[in-house]
């Protein structure tokens, strides 16, 4: 099918596409990789009066190190994030999950930006973003406000961001020292959503105890979901094969999958439980040859 | 709203081009409709099946999730721009036909236009490389293994040569 009609504008500044966003609101949307919007407006799915273009503004396409974090800006592909070297070197986590996401073909054109203000809570990305405490850079006409990742995700597809707002930045912060970290999935098919995918990342001290944990999942409830008490549960632990299993074993109880046609909710139960065993112990592998 | 039009200037395989277009155009019936360059062909409308990839700036995108627009000032390469004047044809496509590694068609100029970048970007690619390359383009009739064996083919009489 095709899009229904709407008003194109291709923005020429940030200034100019902010302006546009305060003055059409909900009726306008931006157009960054149009990897879900475009499908969605073909599909009728989405039919906004107005398509604020951003992908002229060339200066938001970035990826920056400043201090201990990441920067990355709001029109940064995937393709970019994939060959950047510092996003390979500080953060492992996203390098991972990226050859996930979709096709090439798709990741030449989407950006983390976008997949972020979608909201999709099947993305590998925000569950991701949760598990690294990233911060997200809200920006209007009126200035700018930070949001806490966790506090981003409202919904299935919606978001913290109010009707004038662009997700502008998103900031990774460094994880700490001996920290490894994890992404595996399990999909039907190359490319496609996963069934369940979980996001690990694990501290030890000197000694190999555990003193911090984090377990995100994609696909597992209507944001990304954060098993946090059995993250929470490996803190001053040994890690062995057994608190790993305990903790997986925690991990399936805590969160409550939904099910979909591709699978059952105790199907994606048992997979969360199997990738979570598998990724907390590679992470712990990798944790500690960072020691 | 949809009588608003929009110039767009863009070069597709090497050949200024300037119209006006709706903004709801596709870039993919833009090349087939305006420009009459109907080897790019359309699946799905949605990204998934990979028959409408073609080049923009160099790299393959799906035509279906662009808009026309979206192609003013930017070059665009379609399968029709991959044999020389002389209708010699590129090695891959060579390789397709000698491999067997098309039936009714409907992929190859979405596998074509994925793959040649490919080839340009990975000159010495190995199977696995070319199976996760070949991930984002559906074809029912082959069953890939053909299309695999082209691109490996292809790069060795290509030689490493991009
Ligand atoms: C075949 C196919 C397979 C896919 N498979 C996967 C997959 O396995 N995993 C996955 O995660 N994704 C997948 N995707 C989706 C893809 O990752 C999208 O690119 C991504 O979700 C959206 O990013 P975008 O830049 O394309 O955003 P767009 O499609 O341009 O925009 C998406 C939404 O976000 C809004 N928006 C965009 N940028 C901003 C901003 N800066 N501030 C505020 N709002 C903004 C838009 O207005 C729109 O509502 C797939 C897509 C396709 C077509
Ligand atoms: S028609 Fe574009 S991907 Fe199927
Ligand atoms: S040859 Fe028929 S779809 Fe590929």
């Amino acid at each position: 099918m095709k899009p229904a009609p709407f008003r194109y504008v291709a923005a020429y500044s940030l200034d100019h596409a902010l302006a546009l966003k305060a003055e059409h609101g909900d009726e306008a949307r931006f157009l960054a990789g149009g990897q879900s919007l475009l499908a969605a407006m073909n599909f009728r799915l989405a039919q906004p009066a107005f398509l604020i273009d951003i992908n002229p503004l060339r200066d938001l396409d970035y990826v920056r190190r400043g201090g201990s974090v990441v920067r990355i800006g709001a029109l940064t592909r995937y393709r970019t994030l994939q060959r950047d070297p510092v996003v390979a070197n500080h953060q492992a986590l996203l390098a991972e999950a990226l050859p996930h996401v979709a096709h090439p073909q798709i990741r030449n054109r989407g950006t983390l930006a976008g997949n972020l203000a979608h909201a999709d809570p099947a993305s590998e990305l925000p569950a991701v973003v949760l598990a690294v405490g990233g911060k997200l850079c809200a920006r209007s006409v009126k200035g700018e406000r930070w949001i806490a990742v966790k506090d981003f995700f409202t919904g299935p597809l919606s978001t913290a961001l109010d009707a004038e707002e662009m997700l502008a930045e998103i900031e990774l912060p460094d994880l700490p020292a001996r920290t490894g970290v994890c992404f595996l999935e399990v999909a039907r098919r190359r490319g496609d959503y996963a069934m369940i995918g979980v996001a690990a990342t694990l501290t030890v001290d000197a000694g190999g105890t555990c003193v911090a944990a984090r377990l995100t999942y994609c696909n597992a409830g209507g944001t990304p979901v954060s098993a946090s008490a059995a993250a929470k549960a490996l803190v001053g632990r040994r890690i062995s094969e057994k608190a790993i299993g305990e903790a997986a074993a925690a991990a399936m109880r805590e969160i409550e999958p939904p099910g979909n046609v591709h699978a059952s909710s105790d199907f994606q139960r048992h997979l969360a439980g199997v990738l979570t065993r598998r990724a907390l112990a590679k992470a712990h592998t990798r944790a500690m040859s960072a020691a | 709203m949809s009588d608003e039009r929009h110039r767009v200037a863009t070069t597709v395989n090497g050949t200024r081009h300037q119209r006006d277009v709706d903004g709801r155009l596709l870039l993919s019936d833009f090349l087939r409709h305006v420009l009459g360059l109907t080897g790019t062909r359309v699946g799905c409308e949605h990204g998934v099946c990979g028959a409408c990839t073609i080049q923009y700036d160099g790299l393959p995108v799906r035509s279906c999730l662009m808009l026309a627009v979206q192609a003013d000032g930017h070059e665009i390469a379609t399968v029709e721009g991959l044999a020389g004047k002389d209708g010699t044809l590129h090695p891959l496509q060579q390789a397709l036909r000698d491999t067997h590694g098309l039936q009714c068609g409907f992929c190859t100029a979405g596998i074509l236009m994925t793959m040649t970048a490919f080839l340009a970007e990975h000159p010495k690619p190995t199977e696995p490389d070319i199976r996760e390359a070949l991930s984002g383009n559906l074809c029912r009739c082959t069953g890939y293994q053909h299309i695999v064996e082209a691109v490996t083919l292809a790069a060795s009489r290509m030689g490493g040569r991009r």
